[in-house]
């Protein structure tokens, strides 16, 4: 298995992120820095990880969606490559188009920093076929812009189409019908605000991240 | 030539900054103010050649995300 983590400047998960990988699932991973032109080849994975890529400047996600490297991650994600944003990962897709709706600044206006429940959705995704259907998850949020919005024909489309992958058991940031984490129609793109990389062993105070790189190592390998 | 680009929440779309704006305007005592809803504004300095469609084409493409923003143009 071969993967890659994008790095762009102000990612602060890119480290955190390509340890999961590389640990769990045993992948050659590589960090590709943003101006790269094009990625390595024969990618079993694509990972953006979290941070604060140009310092939010604009909105979440903005400036590094239109980043070089990002046509070549639209390019393998039509392709069918596994692409997975967490966080800032996340608003970079929706902003490069990958994913439908947008992440806006958390209703309750606070940075919120902990520890949340999370049902699993849709266990049929190469990224969630580690975890039961509706199983009750516990993974770490930190974000201030993680309030999923998207038109409510969107929202019937995501939910008909079982693209919702993850829902919080409580609203943390006011996200519509409190979805954590959305699949594209392929189902090869996750984003998702939760960390699943800062859960992977028991000094993280849970393992429940780690199913997700194992149900991708099942898939891929 | 200078273009100024107003960048506005869609209507529907709740906007959290707009409200704590909202609440900080009330505690200072100011009362009758009904809502508040924030914004950017962008300032392009350009020559005059740059194109109306070149203009709307940056705000679809990166300056507004027309996902949850409208844009307005508004040239001296």
């Amino acid at each position: 298995m071969r993967a890659a983590v994008i790095q762009f400047p102000g990612s602060n998960c890119d480290r955190d992120m390509a340890v999961a990988i590389r640990d769990i699932t045993g992948a050659e991973t590589t960090l590709v820095w943003h101006r790269a032109g094009e990625l390595p080849d024969g990618l079993d994975l694509i990972a953006i990880p979290g941070g604060f890529s140009y310092g939010d400047y604009l909105r979440s996600g903005a400036m590094a969606a239109r980043s070089p490297v990002m046509q070549a991650v639209i390019k393998a994600a039509e392709r069918g490559v596994p692409v997975l944003g967490v966080c800032n990962g996340f608003q970079i897709l929706t902003e490069a188009g990958l994913l439908p709706g947008a992440l806006m600044r958390n209703a309750g206006i606070r940075f919120v920093c902990r520890t949340v429940g999370l049902t699993v959705e849709n266990n049929r995704s190469v990224f969630t076929n580690g975890y039961l259907a509706d199983e009750l998850v516990q993974i770490p949020v930190a974000h201030h812009d993680g309030n999923y919005f998207a038109d409510s024909e969107t929202l019937d489309r995501l939910e008909g189409e079982g693209r919702v992958a993850f829902r919080y058991a409580e609203n943390v940031n006011g996200s519509a019908r409190n979805i954590a984490g959305v699949l594209n129609a392929g189902g090869n793109v996750l984003g998702m605000m939760p960390h699943p990389e800062r859960m992977t062993e028991a000094v993280h105070g849970g393992s429940d991240g780690r199913r997700l790189f194992e149900g991708l190592l099942r898939q891929i390998a | 030539m200078k273009t100024r680009i107003f960048v506005t929440l869609k209507n529907g779309v709740l906007d959290p900054q707009g409200k704590a704006i909202h609440h900080a305007i009330e505690g200072l005592g100011f009362s009758g103010v009904h809502d508040v809803r924030a914004g950017r504004l962008i300032e392009i300095e350009h020559e005059p050649g740059v194109s109306k469609a070149d203009l709307e084409a940056m705000c679809t493409k990166l300056l507004a995300n027309m996902v949850i923003e409208n844009f307005e143009i508004e040239q001296a």
